[in-house]
Order: C-alpha cells, then structure tokens, then sequence
C-alpha cells in the first residue's frame, strides 16, 4: 500500500460530483481511468485529501453527434476510442491515435477526459484535442462551459479547469467529405510516450488544400499546433507541395526542453519529418477520399 | 518511535466483488490497491506486485473480462465487478489453459515470477485476437516486462497458445 490515505468517494451522477467538489475543491482530484493519478499517488508525487471516482457516473460515457460534432462522453476509455464505429466514422483521427496510447492494458482503463485534464504535452488526445479545435465542456457551480482546447491547455499538467469543476464531454468538430488524418511518432518502445509525435489533419477539394491542421507532442509545454504553416498550406495545389519544407517550417519556432531521452536540436529533427510524414500520408488519404 | 497509523485508525469500506466466480466481501482503506486487496484479503497471492505503479504488468488481471494492471485500481473500485486473477483461468485448479501449457512447453518462463502477469495479458490478447502476426504478439506483450526470458520463448508460446486454442476449437486432442 503506497499511497497516503485518502478519503474516497464514488458520485453517480454529476450532480453529486459537483456537490464534493464544492466542498472539498483545492484538496480533491478527480480519479478517471487512473494511468497516470495512481502512479502518482503510488510515488506520492500526488497526495490529495480527497478522491473522487467518477467511474460511477453513468452520464460521462455518452457517444452521440450533435451539431456537426461527435460529443464523446469524458470517461470513454481509449479502448473505446479504437474500437468504436461511430468514433471511427465521425472522427477517424480520435480512433487512428487511440492505439498509441500506451498498453492494450492501460487503453482499457484511461480516458478521454483524464488524458485532457492531466494535460501531459506528450500525450496524444490533447494534441488531438488541438488539431481538431475541440471544445472541452466543463460542468461546474455555475452551470457548465464549453472551453476551446486552444484555450485549455495552459502549460505542463496545468490546464484552465477550476477545482469545482469537472471535464464531462469533448466536442469534436466532425470533417466533411475528402479529409484525410495521420499520426506519426517516434518513441523508444513500443507503448512508451513518444519522443515527439506529429498529427495532420487536412480536406482537400479541387486538388486544393481547404483545409489543414497540423499537431505536435512532446515540442513544448503544451500540445503545439503549427498554425503558421497551416497558413502557408491552405489553398496551395496539392501538386505543388513542399512538404519536407512544411515540416522544417512547423517546428521553426518551438523551443522543446531537453531530458534524458532527447535534447531540443534532436526532436526539432525528428519533429520536422514527422510533420512532413503525417501531412503526406494525411493528404494521400484525402485525395483518395 | 511515534505510533504510525494502521487502518485499525483509518475508515474501512466494504466492498463486494466476484473473484473467480465466487462471490466475496472484503473490508478495504481506499487507499489499497485492488492486487494488494487480492493478495491480502483475498489471500489470492498468484497476482505478483512488482513496480506498484503501472509499468511492469506483473499484477494484470481480468476485471469484467478485461486485462488491467491492479496495481492501478483501488480495492473499494472493484465493487460489483467480476474479476478473474491467474488462479481462476483454468476451470479445475488441477488442470492448465492452453496458455498455461503453451508457456510450460515453449520454455516462456524461467524465474516464473512475471508469469501470472503475462498469462492473464496472454489469455486476453487471445480472447481478442485468436490468431495474432508475431508483430501483434510484440505488441501485445509490451506492457509486460520479463527480466529473465528475452522475451523469445513467450513469443513462442504465445504462437504455441494460439494453435492450443484453434485445435480445441476444431475439437481436435492436442
């Protein structure tokens, strides 16, 4: 038994949630899947007062489209995510990621919403999160909010939650017609975090780019988008494309920290093919779409 | 010395679960691992912990038929849930599962002590995928770390596994 004691409590509804929440906020976490909170507690890097086990709140693992997005419930597990048709169908990035994520094992258990909360800038749903332009709703004492992931992450494991509030659903804009998604990653073994990774997501009509959005883990505090090539990138005829270029260009100005797996110069390297990687295997599936 | 508190001094809940098909009630701190509860309560000490924080795979079980490492699970989260731990896979305690004889006969063990991890992961990436590539069976056993075998004759009984489980369900003897 490694944790420090904590007091448990197990809502099942969100109502009930929000109510511990109030009362206990600086002092309580919320216990999602658990892949990363437990070790935590296990090396007491975590020692909260309160946990609070939201496993129990049959409101949180909803599937469903609405409004041209797919609203997926913030305790859907990543199992779920590769597995599910509608998730499959609706948003192909989101299933395409899913088995990155680490161990069959852990993808059992892990979540949505506890992957976007944890904020990891190595992990992949937050960078989905980004690239799709998600929105993140939140239920709190005043009701609930939709915030933009471009607004959520706000550095390494910080996010602009409050403490009385709880991450309920992520709403995914859903792509039309000749889109095309790709994830690329370059890690150590097979199930680690990755060193650094690229996600693309593009539409193409007429032989032209419409639309694209380019994502990278592990390249700053937060999951990074590369929005000025994303500029240069739109519209130009897919014929004519310098994508080694694009890739050079999308990690031009991040500064990623070195650790002991990879020092800044390096992952800009392997950053930089990744992004040129992820957007020419994006763009194929979209042409052929 | 100061007295350190035991969980005489602690709450304690009550949780019910099935654990190899039977039914059982232990009283748990929350603060106990679900392997910790299985070992210590449950007396079920087949579910080695190893790293305690979600790394090596030593402690998978089943719970509801899924593989998960209990060393990520709090004893009070198993309430009504059905779980399945090494000792409950074969259905007479005499008798060993395809993958439990493939790992005998294809040398997938020596220390034997990550074995029960890598069974019940093995049993679940079977119950999935019947007939994996020896890429799916890489995978498949990446959350599970073996410091003794170099890996190649669980791979081997994983393939082993797989033709165990194919010939029985052709009705064949094997």
């Amino acid at each position: 038994m490694k944790p420090a004691p904590f007091d448990y409590y197990a809502p099942e509804s969100v109502a009930e949630c929000l109510a511990v929440l109030a009362e206990h906020g600086d002092e309580a976490k919320i216990l999602a899947g658990g892949q990363s909170l437990v070790p935590m507690l296990a090396l007491r890097l975590a020692r909260p007062e309160v946990l609070v086990d939201v496993n129990r709140i049959p409101e949180l693992s909803t599937i469903r489209r609405e409004n041209g997005s797919l609203v997926v419930g913030a305790t859907t597990r990543h199992a779920t995510l590769e597995k599910d048709p509608q998730i499959a169908g609706a948003s192909p990035l989101l299933a395409r990621v899913a088995p990155h994520i680490g161990h069959f094992q852990i993808r059992n258990r892990g979540t949505l919403g506890g992957s976007l909360a944890h904020a990891d800038p190595a992990a992949e749903l937050p960078a989905v999160a980004r690239v799709l332009d998600a929105e993140i709703e939140v239920a709190g004492p005043n009701g609930t909010r939709r915030i933009a992931a471009a607004h959520f992450f706000e550095t390494v494991f910080t996010t602009s939650l409050e403490a009385d509030e709880l991450v309920t659903a992520v709403h995914f804009p859903v792509w039309g017609d000749g889109s095309g998604f790709a994830v690329e990653e370059m890690a150590r073994r097979h199930g680690d975090f990755a060193i650094v990774g690229a996600l693309a997501a593009v539409q193409v009509s007429d032989g032209r780019l419409a639309r694209v959005a380019i994502g990278l883990t592990g390249m700053g505090s937060v999951p990074e988008r590369a929005e000025a090539v994303e500029r240069a990138l739109t519209g130009a005829a897919v014929a004519h494309l310098d994508l080694t270029d694009a890739g050079v260009q999308a990690v031009a100005g991040l500064e990623p920290s070195a650790d002991v797996h990879a020092g800044p110069e390096y992952r800009k390297r392997v950053g930089a093919a990744l992004v040129t990687r992820a957007l020419t295997n994006a763009i194929e599936e979209a042409s052929r779409a | 010395m100061p007295e350190l508190p035991t969980s005489d001094h602690l709450t304690t809940v009550e949780v019910g679960l099935t654990v190899n098909g039977h039914a059982r009630r232990v009283r748990v701190e929350p603060r106990k691992t679900l392997c910790d509860t299985i070992r210590e309560d449950l007396r079920l000490t087949g579910t080695h912990t190893a790293c305690e924080h979600g790394v090596c795979g030593s402690c998978t079980i089943l719970v509801d038929g899924e593989a998960v490492r209990s060393c990520l699970l709090f004893g009070v989260q198993a309430e009504g849930t059905q779980v399945t731990t090494v000792e409950g896979l074969a259905s007479d305690s005499s008798e060993l599962t395809p993958v439990q004889r493939a790992f005998r006969e294809c040398h997938g063990l020596q220390c034997g002590f990550c074995t029960p991890g890598f069974v019940v992961t093995v049993t679940a990436l079977l119950e999935r995928n019947p007939a994996p590539t020896d890429e799916e069976i890489r995978a498949g056993i990446s959350g599970n770390l073996c410091r003794c075998t170099g890996y190649q004759g669980i791979v081997r009984a994983v393939r082993r596994a797989s033709e165990l489980i194919a010939a029985e369900g052709r009705g064949e003897a094997v």
